[in-house]
């Protein structure tokens, strides 16, 4: 496994090929959308997906804790896929969640699919969170100052190889921001060609897509252009 | 047909193509209501196309009115407006003709046994187009379900000739055996080969060299269906004819990716004998016929004997005179595989694999439509399941696990409770919970699942040209040019889910290329090019240069023989290749390729990668493969095809698939997309999950039946190496060998179909633009390549190739 160096807004982060970003300087993890209870979120609307799609994003999740051992994770928002996905977790997973919360110091920032504080969950839930001039947000801010880190948008990409296109999740990141993937085992993507993600890297910039070991960069120019 | 039917038996007809046999379906039914005009929908017909339904209430319509007949007949399918629908059931008419997705929905509401009580007679057409296909399997299911709700009813089914009469006696019959009635043959076709005026090329799948030719010969008919194998392949073949077509003469284009309108033009064109060609791919099968078309082209190879035999009556349609039809081979071993069928028709042979067992997802979807209509008991229902001919094997466990999953999905937690799609009453009858969940599955009704596709129109005006698959369009860029339609179209914009276009353009234009389009060669044809092969004496009317070839492989290594397997081994720029002269079929081939490379690792040969065309299959290696015979040993699907088959990407392409038809996901309505976007999960994302919590959830289950009949054909496998036992025929050579030229001229154009392979390809593009940037790459870890992709290695120094899209469908 290789992380590959990023700097930031003078800060230098390594971004894991498992999804999250590691701020070694700060002992921070930052991952983003974990999208907890999405399988039951679709169940609710007749579509019986297999049901442990939370299992597995925790099992990513504990990874990256026993690969960093960080004082503080930042959840970039969306950890829920909605306000009663709290109270829909098997009690089993919710224990985990819990013992993972009591271990490391989470700030939980807010998202659209969860704009209230998880129920009954350890932790900071703010809107923003700032540390050391990084600011952490769900969704960019457009013309927001150098050094932001954001989610929400499940960035994705396609890269046209010698033996066809192959589209995975990345992060997406500039002189200025750095856009994460989203980590629930549910969530899937929006093609970083798009005009949401597009727009937010003017000046263009690098996607990093995930790969069994380590990561493929490339700069947005050469991305394909998805249909969004 | 009007006697099994006066005695209430149900009957199959078999005939060939034109045999007038789709109205001797009707006769007894006009009889019948002529005596006894009582209101009451009295027969159905049912047909894979909604375009035979209506051309049959047409033809209907003629003696019905001459007869003066009290008989109403009329059409319903997913285009038919609400009004009409609605007076369907206040007033049914006698004769009803319908496809089988509409049949599921009729039969899915509750008022469903008011509406059949008085049915007396269902007629299923084209019987071999519908067995052994998942749209098949629905209709099986639905005519047990007539069965029990109608069960006055005879069936009446249509086919034309083919190798597994039984298994559609059975079908037809869905518990009782019915009637044979046999049609002799008429006339045998007229076949002969027509070569391009070049030589003939070693390699290629398109067969444009021959568009002269083929042109002379369409000036010389009267109307000519040019069929090809592929749609992208139809494109190029139809702009090659037009481009040399200096008497202008009309020659249309029919493709399933056409706006209906457009193809309804074409097919009225013809009809009025307004056309002299069509260059068509299998959407002109089937369907209505033209009584003018005079000469059948094929180009490509045929890839079956039926196949061919129905694509060659559909000129002609006259008992008494004989089809003429061409086949125009696109490379050598084409011209063997035509040369072979030509035979296997002279022979009266009949090929193609019997169906396959139904598919547990069409179940799931039957059984949640079934309970949609009216609570069962899951006894009564598993009784009724097991007459349709397709689930005549099924075990009551899988049809347990197949309600289960219907209930609650199925999953071991059992999480799921109280999201439950079905329950229980205190009678232990199944019921569905709530009209939301019925309505969604009525929503969801079909068998047929399309990948995500964008509608082609030009911009701001003008009706639509087709639908183009998503994938194709991501790889253009506004200005690009494409074919399609028949037209040299430039990208303009993308909107919502539509392609807006311009006509013309700059540049090498792309061809869309469809997934999943091409037909491996059948099991028959092969043995008899093994078996031309194998004798000198058969080959004095080949062309020069084909016999030249064929000669030389006699000197320089050896012939193929009936029954053993040949096997080549020899030195090339370093490496080492291994060419195996299998003819299963691509398909096959390909579970081959992963299965020797797997072996080749752990006997210390270095495999590099392979290519597999549907005759032979090339490995190549870093060390000399000296157990030969030791590589092909029948233990060869063991464990490794476990390991490959989970990480398949096939594999998750066919999970797609299983997951829209057994309902578990919602499947996409076209301007509900953006809004669904938020509650549809992926189903590669489900299926990672499923496969590492639950890999023998009924789902996978029938994920796999699905894989190992389709894409990875272990049937073939499986049989080849057992046929071959003790029978492979090692030769060593010094250089390659004529007959391993052409998959040589292949190697380079296989794609990557696991995690791993992507992983490798994804590395080197980086490389690739980084060294051509002048930076370094971001990691210098080392790459793992999966075995079956170590071709990646070796061609990484090479520059990629200018990679057109119709090569894709190569």
């Amino acid at each position: 496994m290789t992380a590959a160096p990023l700097h930031l807004a003078g800060h230098k982060l390594l971004l894991d090929p498992l999804g999250g970003a590691w701020w070694p300087e700060a002992d921070t993890l930052i991952v983003a959308d974990l999208h907890f209870e999405k399988g039951t979120a679709a169940a609710r609307r007749g579509q019986l997906v297999p049901p442990w799609d939370t299992q597995a994003t925790l099992d990513r999740l504990t990874l990256l804790l026993r690969r960093y051992h960080p004082g503080t994770v930042v959840a970039l928002g969306d950890s829920f896929h909605d306000v009663h996905g709290p109270g829909r977790m098997a009690a089993t997973d919710a224990l985990r969640l819990r013992t993972m919360a009591e271990a490391h110091r989470f700030v939980w920032v807010l998202g659209n699919h969860d704009p209230t504080p998880p129920a009954g969950l350890p932790g900071l839930a703010v809107d923003t969170w700032e540390q050391h001039g990084l600011v952490f947000r769900h969704q960019a801010q457009q013309g927001a100052a150098p050094g932001e880190l954001c989610g929400h948008h499940h960035p994705k990409a396609s890269v046209e190889t010698r033996a066809g296109r192959v589209t995975r999740a990345c992060f997406v990141a500039d002189q200025r921001r750095l856009m994460l993937p989203a980590l629930g085992a549910y969530t899937g993507g929006l093609d970083v060609a798009s005009h949401a993600i597009a727009r937010l890297f003017p000046r263009g910039g690098r996607a990093f897509l995930l790969g069994q070991a380590r990561l493929f960069s490339f700069s947005l120019g050469q991305m394909q252009h998805g249909a969004a | 047909m009007v006697d099994a039917a006066a005695a209430g038996e149900s009957a199959l007809l078999v005939a060939p193509t034109g045999g007038g046999k789709t109205l001797a379906g009707f006769l007894a039914s006009l009889i019948d209501l002529a005596a006894n005009p009582a209101p009451g929908l009295h027969t159905l017909y049912v047909s894979p196309l909604k375009a035979l339904g209506t051309d049959v209430a047409r033809n209907l319509s003629t003696p019905v009115e001459e007869m003066a007949l009290p008989v109403t007949i009329e059409t319903r399918s997913g285009d038919t407006p609400v009004n009409r629908r609605k007076r369907l059931k206040e007033a049914p008419p006698h004769i009803l003709l319908t496809t089988p997705e509409s049949l599921a929905l009729l039969l899915s509401q509750e008022d469903a046994p008011t509406l059949f009580a008085s049915l007396r007679a269902v007629v299923v057409d084209e019987v071999h187009a519908l067995a052994g296909t998942k749209r098949g399997d629905q209709l099986a299911l639905c005519l047990a379900r007539l069965g029990t709700i109608a069960p006055r009813a005879r069936r009446a089914g249509l086919s034309a000739t083919v190798a597994h009469t039984q298994a559609l006696l059975d079908y037809v019959g869905a518990g009782t055996p019915p009637r044979l009635i046999e049609q002799a043959e008429g006339a045998p076709p007229v076949l002969s080969i027509l070569l391009p005026a070049e030589r003939l090329p070693w390699s290629g799948h398109m067969g444009l060299t021959a568009a002269s030719r083929i042109l002379e010969r369409i000036a010389a008919h009267q109307m000519t269906i040019v069929f090809v194998n592929t749609r992208a392949q139809g494109e190029l073949m139809f702009q090659a004819l037009w481009k040399i077509n200096a008497d202008t003469l009309p020659i249309a284009i029919h493709h399933g990716s056409l706006d209906i309108a457009q193809r309804r033009r074409v097919e009225a064109a013809m009809a009025a004998g307004k056309l002299r060609a069509v260059v068509a791919t299998s959407s002109l099968d089937l369907g209505i016929d033209w009584g003018g078309v005079d000469q059948v082209i094929q180009v490509g190879a045929p890839k079956g004997v039926s196949r061919l035999v129905q694509r060659v009556g559909r000129a002609n349609h006259r008992m008494d005179e004989a089809s003429t039809a061409l086949l125009v081979p696109a490379n050598r071993f084409e011209l063997l595989e035509c040369e072979a069928a030509i035979e296997g028709v002279a022979a009266g042979e009949q090929d193609g694999a019997p169906p396959p067992p139904g598919g547990l997802d069409v179940l799931a979807q039957h059984l949640l439509l079934t309970a949609a209509a009216a609570p069962f008991h899951p006894d009564a229902m598993f009784a009724e399941v097991v007459r349709a001919a397709p689930y005549a094997g099924l075990t009551r466990p899988d049809f347990d696990d197949v309600l289960r999953f219907v209930e609650d999905g199925g999953y071991a937690l059992a999480a799921y409770d109280r999201y439950s799609k079905l329950f229980r009453d205190a009678e232990g009858q199944v019921q569905i919970r709530g009209a939301r969940t019925a309505r969604q599955a009525r929503m969801n009704i079909g068998t047929i699942v399309e990948a995500p596709l964008l509608k082609v129109r030009y911009g701001g005006r003008g009706g639509s040209l087709g639908e183009i698959e998503e994938s194709f369009v991501t790889m253009m860029s506004p200005g690009d040019t494409f074919m399609f339609a028949g037209r040299l179209l430039s990208y303009q914009r993308i909107r919502e889910t539509t392609l807006e276009v311009t006509d013309g353009g700059t540049g090498e234009p792309m061809v869309p290329a469809y997934a999943g389009s091409r037909q491996p060669l059948t099991t028959n044809l092969a043995a008899r090019v093994r078996a031309m092969l194998h004798d000198p004496t058969t080959w004095t009317h080949y062309p020069e240069p084909v016999r030249e070839w064929l000669e030389m492989q006699r000197d320089r290594s050896e012939l193929p023989g009936e029954d053993d397997l040949l096997v080549e081994v020899f030195p090339r720029n370093g490496r080492w290749f291994l060419v195996a002269y299998c003819f299963e079929g691509r398909n096959a081939h390909q579970t081959l390729g992963m299965l020797l490379t797997r072996r080749m690792e752990r006997f210390g040969y270095g495999p590099l990668g392979f290519v597999a065309t549907d005759y032979v299959i090339a490995v190549w290696s870093a060390s000399e493969p000296t157990d030969v015979a030791g590589l092909f040993e029948e233990d060869m699907l063991g464990d490794d095809l476990e390991a490959w088959m989970a990480e398949s990407s096939m594999l998750r392409r066919t999970f797609r698939n299983v997951a829209v038809i057994s309902g578990l996901v919602d499947r996409n309505q076209p301007g509900q997309e953006r809004s669904r976007r938020q509650v549809t999960v992926n189903t590669d994302l489900i299926y990672d999950v499923l496969r590492r919590h639950q890999p023998d959830h009924v789902l996978l289950r029938a994920t796999r039946a699905d894989a190992s009949g389709g894409l990875t054909d272990l049937g073939r496998v499986g049989g080849l190496l057992g046929r071959v036992a003790g029978r492979v025929r090692a030769v060593r050579l010094d250089r390659v060998s004529p007959l391993a030229v052409p998959v040589l001229l292949d190697i380079g154009k296989e794609s990557v179909r696991t995690e791993e392979g992507m992983d490798a390809m994804l590395a080197e593009t980086e490389a690739l633009v980084a060294e051509a940037a002048g930076t370094l790459p971001t990691s210098e870890a080392p790459m793992r390549v999966h075995p079956v992709h170590r071709s990646n290695l070796a061609i990484l120094q090479r520059k990629p190739r200018n990679r057109a899209p119709a090569r894709a469908s190569s």
